[in-house]
């Protein structure tokens, strides 16, 4: 069990939760991510770790409360725990010095971003961080992703804080006014495709982390395969992270949406259940 | 006169009863029944059909016990070299082992031997429903084995009560590798699984869940923090596909996916438990294996109109064990065999809708010894599926061999290791079970793992490699 260190909403729809998970804190690398099981019937889902404290033996989690599991999650409070939590899973960021990388995050994917920008800045790269959200109540990580770079450029779609622009807007313009060595780009699937084809032409190397729906998380059910330049590659032992320009995002789409309906339901009854029991939601 | 009585057949669920449920299919023998069963066995007194058993079992010892009525001295006997017998006495496949060399088989039927032993390991069950905690003394020695399922577990036990002290390292979240993702609860109850690892937990076995060697951590570090040995029994968990196009469509599955989803996750009481799994009603399963078998039979259960196995040679060349076969065909699964995929077929959303396939014939035996097949040219059709299991097999997961500096593997990704001590390239580690030999079965892995764990002992008492 995994005793849950604080656990709040820092935006309208994504939650914030520092768990124990010393092994995992211990050995984590930026770009990993772990696999949890909040109960006896949960399912597992793959979450980032977006940071990590050995000495206190914990790890804080992002989530974008869409389903049950995640609704479940925000509903958990400092004390109690999460069932199981494996990992470190996953390559880690191929971390070194580029010379000008940049960071692309978008909703929810600002979180993972988060520790590979702090990473390529550690590794000695001129870092640039470009952020977005669709409006303002939805930004998070503002100040982290401030400190883990040279420059921060945030963006939102409504222009209700930061521009009013997509963050593939910004980084046209950034890659119009200087040279880009690398750009790492994390989000919903549609932004990392636009990224990609933005830097494509222009033959700067794009890394992208794909959000598979996984199982086992150790290459063993096949679940999360994604075709990559033509092959199938798992995401979870040949990634997260793959180069943009070979993904094949659209089958990624169509793939992620398997279960929407099962999904759906599962969340109606948990809420239905949730208003039975009179458990206020966040 | 013992040979007067005919072979015991063990009750089942009938057919039309179980498609709709998990519940185990065969219902076990009553008492009256097991004695008149072990009547049968003459007590040989150099027993063949031990030379069978990959763990060794004195079978006329156990049997004997049975007849006499002592049924948790029988235990006692199984489980001397064999730390799961109720597990065996369920999924081995005695007619190709201990019962095949069973002498009343030469002009009769063999001993059910099998049988006999799934109900010793089931009246312990019910007499303790807690396994005795009763820890052998340790000897100091640390010992790690890497993955919990049959070869794993019985290593474990083996060093357990040789004194060892031994740590088992699990990816996943419930010990029992595929005897709790992949084999179904109609086959093998996972309580039963359940309740053998306790008892190791109990003789003071430790389980560390959860914890994915190879990527943080690998063979050499475990060797550092003072395990002595290490034994791999990582399994084979890297499923095979067709390489046919479509195979990324929604609603197909491999095998070790769509099992693992109703066995491990349970999405087969979704809802109630969170994970879901595709609810096809027209269903073909490709391969003619075990798993296969286990597919189809699962996707009759959760409601399926139609369920194929789909195979691309004859009834004859099947690998499934004749058992799982006759129940699949009792339940109403379909047989195309002699038919093999050539695409999926979906529609604009990227969902399953058909499968084209073509039909075979059999030309000349391959490497394999079985006749392969050969297309029939123009016999293209198509069969509408809105969910596709492939279930042709599993090569080893790479993860713990491709960090393990000094371990040498074979081109098909098996680590090399010595067939009777199960010795690798590298030092103080062993291997066993299907990452050696490649997708086997149960019992094979559980030999493995014995064997290993009598060589570890001898290299951890001797120092010699």
């Amino acid at each position: 069990m995994h005793r849950i260190h604080s656990n709040e909403l820092i935006s309208t729809n994504v939650g914030r939760m520092v768990v124990e998970a010393p092994y995992v804190a211990k050995h984590r690398r930026a770009g990993q991510f772990i696999i949890l099981r909040i109960n006896e019937k949960g399912e597992r889902i793959p979450l980032t770790i977006a940071e990590a404290d050995p000495a206190a033996g914990t790890i804080t989690l992002y989530y974008q409360v869409v389903g049950k599991t995640t609704k479940e999650m925000s509903l958990l409070k400092a004390g109690d725990a999460i069932q199981d939590i494996a990992g470190p899973l996953g390559h880690p960021t191929d971390i070194k010095r580029y010379g000008t990388a940049v960071c692309v995050g978008g909703g929810i994917g600002v979180a993972p971003i988060y520790p590979i920008a702090a990473a390529m800045k550690e590794a000695g790269n001129r870092v640039i961080n470009i952020i977005g959200a669709r409006t303002k109540e939805l930004l998070i990580m503002e100040n982290e992703l401030a400190k883990a770079g040279d420059e921060l450029i945030v963006c939102t779609d409504d222009g209700s804080y930061g521009r009013k622009a997509f963050v593939t807007e910004a980084l046209n313009e950034v890659l119009e006014r200087e040279k880009v060595d690398i750009v790492v780009a994390i989000g919903p699937v549609p932004m990392m495709k636009a990224v990609s084809d933005l830097t494509r032409d222009r033959g700067i190397k794009t890394m992208v982390s794909l959000n598979s729906i996984m199982i086992d998380g150790t290459g063993m059910c096949g679940g999360c395969r994604v075709t990559v330049n033509g092959e199938r590659r798992f995401t979870c032992v040949d990634g997260p992270e793959f180069d943009g320009h070979q993904v094949d995002f659209d089958e990624l789409i169509e793939r992620l949406g398997t279960y929407r309906s099962d999904e759906k339901r599962s969340l109606d009854e948990f809420e239905h259940t949730c208003k039975l029991h009179g458990v206020r939601h966040a | 006169m013992p040979e007067t009585i005919p072979r015991q057949k063990m009750p089942e669920q009938p057919p039309d009863k179980r498609r709709t449920n998990f519940n185990e299919v065969p219902l076990g023998f009553s008492p009256e029944t097991a004695q008149r069963e072990a009547s049968r066995c003459i007590q040989c007194k150099k027993p063949t059909c031990v030379q069978g058993c990959p763990v060794r079992i004195d079978i006329p010892g156990f049997i004997k016990e049975i007849r006499d009525g002592n049924y948790l001295k029988a235990f006692e006997v199984l489980k001397r070299t064999n730390s799961l017998p109720a597990v065996c006495g369920r999924v081995c496949p005695q007619e190709t082992q201990c019962e095949q060399l069973c002498i009343l088989g030469k002009k009769g039927e063999p001993v059910a031997i099998g049988a006999l032993e799934r109900f010793a390991a089931d009246c312990e069950r019910v007499q303790s429903p807690l396994p005795p905690s009763d820890p052998p003394p340790s000897n100091g020695i640390r010992v790690a084995i890497i993955g919990s399922g049959p070869a794993g577990l019985t290593a474990a036990g083996e060093l357990r009560k040789l004194g060892y002290e031994v740590t088992i390292f699990e990816a996943l979240h419930s010990p029992g590798g595929v005897l709790v993702y992949g084999i179904p609860e109609f086959r093998l109850p996972k309580e039963i699984v359940h309740y053998e690892i306790r008892a190791l937990e109990n003789m003071g076995v430790t389980i560390i869940l959860n914890r994915v060697i190879g990527i943080s951590e690998t063979v050499d570090d475990l060797l550092d923090q003072g395990y002595r040995a290490v034994f791999i029994g990582s399994g084979a968990g890297l499923p095979l596909f067709l390489n046919i196009p479509g195979e990324n469509l929604l609603g197909v599955y491999t095998a070790n996916e769509y099992l693992t989803r109703v066995n491990l996750m349970k999405a087969y009481r979704f809802p109630e438990y969170d994970t879901p799994v595709i609810r096809g009603r027209n269903v073909a399963v490709f391969g003619g294996g075990n798993v296969a078998m286990d597919a189809a039979r699962t996707a009759l259960r959760l409601g399926a109109d139609n369920v194929y196995i789909v195979y691309r040679r004859s009834m004859k060349e099947m690998p499934a064990r004749v058992e799982e076969v006759r129940h699949a065909e009792e339940e109403g699964i379909m047989f195309k065999i002699l038919t093999n995929p050539v695409r999926f077929i979906g529609d604009d959303a990227g969902r399953l809708i058909a499968v084209e396939c073509l039909h075979m014939e059999l030309g000349e035996p391959d490497a394999s010894g079985r006749r392969s097949p050969v297309p029939i040219k123009g016999s293209e059709f198509t069969i509408g599926i809105d969910l596709a299991v492939v279930a042709i097999g599993n090569a080893p997961n790479p993860l713990v061999q491709r960090t393990a500096a000094g371990l040498e593997t074979s081109k098909k990704g098996t680590i090399a290791a010595d067939e009777t001590t199960m010795k690798t390239t590298k030092r103080g580690v062993f291997a066993g079970g299907d990452v050696v030999s490649g997708a086997a079965t149960v019992i094979l892995a559980m030999g493995a793992g014995r064997k290993a764990a009598l060589a570890m002992h001898d290299y951890l008492q001797t120092g010699v490699w």
